[in-house]
């Protein structure tokens, strides 16, 4: 049984790192960083069956997560380092030169937990349906779990996935979609209107379920009823209704923090809202 | 020159499918891909002795390419077939972003390479996906130059752990080099030993430069023919040894003269050993509708194109 109260302490953590991180080299992803860490703390510390302390590349034996939107990889690293992968001190490299932790995930620094880099979009589905086929040829019953950006479904490849997926029956893998309807130049409906988003996903052969992301305990009750659905010929599309810059009250419900830093008062008034769980970096 | 014969005329595409199936049966992680062009890169035979390795893709090229990382991101070794335009040039953030810059073992197999792709035109003709794969870190690029090569070349890279490249062609071709030669990466190959001239060809352009040292050996011009199958890592030590040996250079390839192999070797030349050179590849243009022999002529691309580089860079030794 998820220890809610657990959770939500970490992913408190978490948003203290993700804006001290990025305040300190005054770039970087805070608002969608913000908006994902429920669902990434929760995957990383309830729903998914992974090995941080021996990181194996190949995860065979157990369930992999892959970020399609890497932009917010502060919450990502964040994530990873309290979750075992690398020491909690490396954070304080991100941005910075010679460092693992690069503006955007990557495989070239051998940062443990990172599979495939990512920043250009739309690229991640088709990397987590290439590593579902290879769990079915292995006959591991393992899942794959992805993270997009609702933006990053105005890219062509995401639904090449989706057609693949849906047609050969690709049923090992969850996809969520950050439905936080904001993209930088402005919310989703102004800059590409998705329409039913639901409905595409089904047209393209997918149980489609709604999930609120940024509350613990829906996380943890839609993820179990998500993973209980694996395994049944359709892969599984999860919109996850979040606020971009959730936790920060002057960053949530706008587009203006999707890739800004805060100054030095702001972080003071961010943090002020969120007190330190885990010991900070 | 001495003789070089060849035993059969086949495409390199077959050496490609043939070489596919034999890697098939000796490693069982090696898994392939297609975009919908299974009989255009012969990989009917590996679909059908291992049904459950291969995966129809349809016309989605992205797709494939992210499949692929993942696949080898698992520890398979996925081969993706499809055109060499639609191999480069259609994915190449894909290429860039999910196999290079992550350095994922994906083998990008890629057929009906440069203008010997003939009718479809310029729109399927790419004369650019050597530049455009050789400028990304951690590629290797292999271009080989018969059935025999491209089969053995197919084997080879399913035992290097990393990208790679390979590209073949749709033409029926000689086929010369030896069935049992064994295909190393990165290694030049020397076709004849000469004294007044070097010949560094790749790919189709290979044969051609067999055919050229013939006529120019009736002219009394003892050629070297180097077949560099590997455009990249070069074999730059063999490039430098014959170069320094025949005092001036003569570069074949079926690519644009921008980004090809020429460009490699002029660079090679250029900081070590400045010598003349002289080009045969094509111009900064698209190509065109044709059957490919007429457009290896119009283009620039025959025997008669090498013979007349060798001898203006003879003369300008």
């Amino acid at each position: 049984m998820a220890d809610i109260k657990q959770l939500q302490d970490f992913a408190t953590q978490v948003r203290r790192d993700i804006l001290r991180m990025v305040h300190a080299v005054s770039s970087g992803h805070p608002g969608g960083s913000l908006g994902a860490t429920d669902f990434v703390t929760a995957l990383y510390q309830e729903i998914m069956e992974h090995n941080a302390s021996n990181f194996n590349m190949e995860a065979n034996g157990e369930d992999v997560f892959f970020l399609s939107n890497g932009h917010i990889s502060p919450m990502w690293y964040s994530v990873l380092a309290h979750s075992g992968y690398f020491a909690v001190s490396e954070l304080a490299t991100f941005r910075k030169l010679n460092s693992r932790l690069q503006g955007h995930p990557t495989t070239a620094e051998g940062l443990e937990g990172i599979r495939m880099a990512s920043g250009s979009l739309g690229q991640g589905l088709s990397v987590a349906l290439g590593v579902a086929l290879a769990k079915k040829l292995d006959g591991d019953n393992h899942l794959v779990y992805t993270l997009h950006g609702d933006g990053e479904l105005d890219e062509g490849q995401i639904w090449e996935a989706a057609l693949y997926a849906g047609a050969k029956k690709i049923d090992n893998i969850i996809a969520t979609v950050d439905y936080n309807k904001q993209q930088i130049d402005g919310s989703i409906e102004h800059v590409m209107d998705l329409g039913d988003l639901g409905a595409k996903w089904r047209a393209f052969g997918w149980q489609v379920m709604e999930m609120q992301g940024n509350d613990m305990a829906d996380i943890i009750k839609v993820m179990a009823e998500a993973k209980a659905a694996t395994g049944k010929g359709k892969p599984i599309a999860i919109l996850m209704h979040t606020e971009m810059g959730a936790g920060v009250d002057f960053m949530e419900g706008t587009h203006q923090w999707h890739g800004k830093a805060p100054n030095d008062d702001q972080l003071a008034t961010a943090l002020a809202q969120l007190p330190e769980t885990l010991g900070d970096y | 020159m001495k003789k070089i014969t060849y035993t059969d005329i086949n495409d390199t595409r077959s050496g490609f499918g043939a070489g596919l199936l034999e890697a098939g049966k000796k490693n069982k992680n090696v898994v392939a891909m297609c975009a919908d062009l299974i009989g255009s890169l012969k990989m009917d035979a590996f679909k059908d002795e291992f049904p459950e390795r291969f995966f129809q893709v349809g016309i989605s090229e992205a797709n494939m390419i992210g499949m692929a990382g993942g696949l080898a991101t698992a520890g398979k070794i996925p081969v993706t077939g499809t055109f060499a335009n639609f191999s480069t040039a259609r994915v190449l953030d894909q290429v860039r972003q999910t196999v290079a810059y992550s350095n994922k073992n994906v083998k990008i197999c890629a057929s009906h390479a440069g203008l010997t792709l003939g009718e479809d035109g310029a729109t399927h003709q790419t004369m650019e996906d050597i530049s455009m794969m050789k400028n990304l870190p951690n590629m290797v690029v292999i271009n080989p130059c018969d059935y025999n090569q491209t089969k053995a070349a197919t084997e080879a890279i399913m035992e290097y752990v990393g990208p790679v490249y390979l590209r073949f062609g749709r033409p029926k071709v000689p086929n010369f080099t030896p069935a049992d030669q064994e295909f190393k990466i990165g290694e030049a190959l020397m076709l004849n030993e000469g004294a007044d001239v070097s010949i560094f060809a790749t790919g189709h352009m290979v044969w051609k430069s067999i055919e050229a040292g013939e006529i120019l050996a009736e002219k009394g011009i003892d050629v070297e023919i180097i077949n560099i199958h590997t455009i990249k890592p070069m074999d730059k030590e063999a490039v430098l040894k014959s170069a320094a040996k025949t005092g001036c250079v003569v570069t074949a390839e079926e690519h644009l003269r921008n980004g090809g192999l020429g460009d490699n070797i002029a660079q090679i030349l250029a900081l070590n050993n400045p010598l003349p050179m002289e080009m045969v590849a094509v111009d900064d243009k698209f190509g065109e509708s044709g059957t490919p022999d007429e457009l290896m002529t119009k283009y620039g691309l025959d025997a008669k194109d090498i013979v007349a580089a060798v001898e203006r860079v003879i003369a300008r030794k």
